[in-house]
């Protein structure tokens, strides 16, 4: 690694390796300095300037995002000239767009609507002008609506860089650009496999999760970090909880491997199950031919006197166990430790080979 | 996996076997990616389908299934010959090459070709891709594990890996990508007939004298059957009853008409699970469990990753988690468990399970541990063999290949694999039920190439008869180049389209895994 040098933010000597930047250093030394665009993990674009600083003897103010930081380098975060630039950029993305906060899903979790209120905006200088796209509304998992889109390019780059699904970009120039699949296409029809990457790196409203539509305010969710149940790579999720349901799951960056963050369409889409009207409720028992319904203590009652009776007329090998695979570590070793220790048998297998 | 998911991305070299990794292990499947496009690792795809990540591959080879051992022999055959294999490494740590290099001597690029259809040159060129990297990684999954030759497919990959001084190296491995999320941990916690919790075998005595002494119970030694070994016990009478903890057979399972008569030939059948599915339909008694969002504990995932799960919300009705309802019926037999929590039991697992013993909830409360972590102050394990192997030297297997147990002919002249596709999962007991899940794959399709769709008049959409020696479904085409002329590509999730009617139940003698990938079917137009 390059030597470390002095560089300074806001009056403050800092530390710095020559490949961070501006904005790195700062963040590393819990400095502010507002961003929309940028996306860690994924290449630094410098697209919205939002995060323009005021760096000494340069010609212009710089985007902290992009610039890496230079030996003796002096920063300033915040001044007149740089909250009027920012100021600018924020009040032409505002009137660029539909962003009606009252049914937006994002209100209360949306980077442009905290970024208004941080600079102080009551209204943007210029007329507000939202582009009249409609809204995708083709499945029932993610909902895009571009007219809130501020063309950051975080999901464009969520989909080449970091999912690699290669889905997503720019098209058209201009008040016309737009994101999306190729040939101005929905989601649905695309290549798109529906991980959900774009509507987690998606700072604003455009792009959500069509399925918790009205179904919480962000502020009202308990997030659970739990396992996925799906395949074997145990990504971590954040199941979103309001009123005692599962609404929706989000992956979490701050939770490092093995996915960082990222998920696929199961684990994100999958858990359907979870209230299913077809979940069981109550233990069934076979009474003349059909499953019907019965106690706790009637079904153990009866699995006891029958293994018993079993076990005693054909030895404890004539019972065999399927443990599962689908069940914690904590539930597969009471299961064998169930067969081998009460019942006897080392008939206990699970479906490891399927 | 010998080695750890995050190495993936960051290795020089990737070789997939038998893994269509972008639709069962996603976030692996975006690892390789983005090691490919954003860290410049070179991608070796051997699979007879042409998956997602061939799009992505330098080299694809595209064996006939079930010639796997040939293959690898074949890679092994060209850098030993042109001697780029790790001298110095197989010298000191490892036994028997010579065994090995007479084996892969007649396994000759052009031999291979004639066996496994992968030209020749194209095999020399994969071969010196693996062999001349500093650092290598072998991903693999039921594409080499589902054959009656699953265990000499699997010693091939592990040969294959000692050869190039690939194992106890950061980025390299002999990676199997587990598919359920908790498999991995079922198997270390002893859910198999000839062992118990860490792989401590059932008929060592010194191993039962200790799970004897922790539990106050005697031990049986004698190994008992496998899954895949129960219809046939119970056909046969020795096995009377059969309980089962969330798992679906009746769906899963190889040849599921002989299943179901076994099935039916118990005096008692009990099934425990969130659903009441295929299986439970015919059982005796149908206990109502919690679901993974509605309880505490870990899974471990395919990286010997120990990770907790978390209860977020309440369990239907009176439904409950396995672990009590297990504790309540070991109780009632006179065998009291008593455990307040999933933790307490984690407690217990440790004390009898070395690779665990480090593993405390509140250690993994923030990021799980991967085993062997034997103490508490034990950061966990990142790849395994790191200067030596468990037996001390690595030991080569010579492999001969041995073709698939059954192989078309004139009556069933294609092969049928199958597997799972991204938007489904296993037997669809949960994945059917999610709505979106269900939007993008509502049913199931029969993926046959162009070429033999024409031949056999099959447009897409159209419904197609399958048939093999054991059964008959149908499903829609759908018309792919995926799979090979001659291959038809099918997966399991549906009931109505119960695949596992057809498939072959001929196990590996060893892993005892049936052969999924391949079986000799007829396909016709309905």
């Amino acid at each position: 690694m390059a030597e470390k040098f002095q560089i300074t933010i806001d009056g403050r000597e800092i530390e710095a390796s020559p490949e961070q930047t501006i904005l790195e250093v700062a963040r590393e030394n819990g400095i502010y300095i507002p961003t929309l665009c940028y996306y860690k993990g994924t290449t630094n674009v410098g697209a919205c300037r939002v995060c323009v600083v005021d760096v000494e003897n340069a010609r212009s103010l710089v985007a902290a995002c992009a610039m890496p930081v230079s030996p003796e380098m002096v920063v300033t975060t915040d001044s007149d000239r740089i909250r009027e630039a920012r100021k600018l950029v924020v009040e032409l993305l505002w009137a660029s767009g539909d962003h009606n906060c009252l049914t937006c899903e994002k209100n209360g979790n949306c980077e442009l609507q905290d970024l208004i209120y941080y600079l102080g905006i009551e209204q943007p200088r210029f007329t507000i002008e939202p582009p009249g796209y409609p809204k995708e509304d083709t499945n029932s998992m993610i909902q895009r609506d571009l007219n809130k889109c501020i063309l950051c390019g975080r999901c464009v780059r969520a989909c080449n860089e970091i999912q690699v699904n290669e889905v997503l970009d720019f098209s058209g120039r201009g008040s016309r650009s737009k994101v999306g699949p190729a040939f101005d296409m929905d989601y649905f029809s695309s290549d798109c496999v529906f991980c959900g990457e774009c509507a987690d790196a998606c700072p604003v409203g455009a792009i959500t999760f069509k399925q918790a539509r009205f179904a919480g305010r962000p502020w009202e969710l308990e997030k659970v970090r739990t396992t996925c149940p799906y395949c074997g790579v145990g990504c971590q999720i954040d199941l979103n909880i309001h009123k005692g349901k599962i609404i929706k799951v989000t992956g979490n960056r701050n939770y490092g491997n093995p996915n960082l963050g990222s998920l696929c369409v199961k684990g994100r889409f999958g858990i359907d199950f979870i209230d299913d009207p077809d979940r069981l409720t109550t233990p069934l028992i076979r009474k003349n031919g059909k499953l019907t319904e019965a106690s706790w203590e009637e079904a153990i009652g009866l699995i006891t006197e029958k293994l018993t009776s079993i076990k005693g007329e054909h030895g404890p090998d004539s019972i065999a166990g399927f443990s599962s695979a689908r069940c914690t570590n904590e539930e597969n070793y009471l299961f064998q430790k169930f067969m081998r220790g009460v019942i006897g048998t080392n008939n206990v297998d699970h479906c490891a080979r399927l | 996996m010998t080695n750890s998911i995050e190495e993936i991305e960051f290795t020089d070299v990737i070789l997939a076997t038998g893994t269509n990794t972008t639709e069962n292990h996603p976030m692996i499947g975006a690892r390789v990616k983005r090691a490919v496009r954003q860290h410049g690792a070179k991608l070796i795809v051997i699979d007879p389908r042409e998956i997602g990540l061939v799009k992505y591959a330098n080299i694809w080879l595209r064996q006939k299934p079930g010639t796997d051992v040939a293959v690898l022999n074949g890679l092994m055959n060209i850098i030993i010959g042109e001697n780029l294999y790790a001298k110095e490494y197989v010298d000191t740590r490892t036994e028997q090459f010579d065994a090995l290099k007479e084996v892969v001597a007649k396994y000759t690029p052009e031999y291979v070709e004639e066996i496994s259809g992968v030209p020749a040159e194209d095999l020399k060129r994969a071969a010196r891709m693996y062999a001349e990297a500093d650092k290598a990684a072998i991903l693999y999954a039921m594409g080499i594990t589902q054959h009656w030759t699953g265990t000499d497919n699997v010693k091939s990959c592990a040969n294959l890996a000692m050869l190039c001084g690939n194992i106890g190296i950061a980025g390299g491995g002999v990676n199997p990508l587990r598919g359920q999320n908790n498999v991995q941990g079922a198997c270390d916690m002893g859910a198999l007939p000839n062992v118990f919790p860490a792989y401590q075998q059932v008929a060592n005595d010194d191993a039962r004298t200790r799970f004897e002494k922790a539990w106050n119970v005697s031990l049986s030694g004698t190994p008992g059957l496998t899954v895949t070994e129960m219809p046939d016990a119970v056909l046969e009478g020795t096995i009377k009853a059969l309980y089962i903890m969330g798992e679906n057979p009746m769906m899963s399972d190889p040849d599921t008409t002989h299943l179901e008569k076994a099935l039916k030939k118990l005096d008692f059948l009990v099934c425990q699970d969130i659903f009441l599915n295929e299986t439970g339909e015919l059982a005796d008694v149908v206990l109502p469990s919690a679901c993974f969002a509605e309880k505490d504990g870990t899974y471990t995932n395919t990286e010997r990753r120990v990770q907790r799960v978390r209860k977020a919300v309440d369990a239907p009705g009176s439904a409950k988690p396995d672990w009590q309802i297990i504790s309540e019926l070991a109780t009632k037999m006179g065998y009291p468990m008593n455990y307040d929590s999933a933790e307490e039991i984690m407690n217990e697992i440790r004390t009898l399970t070395p690779s665990y013993a480090g593993v405390t909830y509140s250690r993994i409360e923030e990021e799980g541990l991967q085993w062997p972590c034997p103490t508490e102050d034990h950061p966990g394990t990142q790849y395994l063999h790191k200067d030596q192997f468990t037996r001390g030297r690595g030991l080569f297997h010579a492999v001969e290949y041995i073709p698939p147990a059954e192989l078309p002919d004139e009556e069933y002249p294609f092969i049928l694999s199958t597997g799972r596709v991204l938007y489904q999962y296993h037997t669809g007991t949960m994945s059917r039920r999610a709505k979106g899940l269900v939007e993008r794959f509502p049913e199931s399709l029969v993926e046959i190439n162009p070429d033999d769709a024409r031949k056999l008049g099959i447009n897409e959409g159209a419904t197609i008869e399958v048939t093999s020696r054991r059964g008959k479904v149908a499903a829609k085409a759908k018309i792919t180049k995926s799979p090979p002329q001659g291959t038809i590509f099918m997966n399991f999730h549906f009931s109505e389209v119960a695949v596992n009617k057809l498939t072959n139940p001929a196990l590996d003698p060893i892993g005892k895994i049936p052969e999924y990938k391949v079986c000799a079917v007829k396909v016709e137009a309905a």
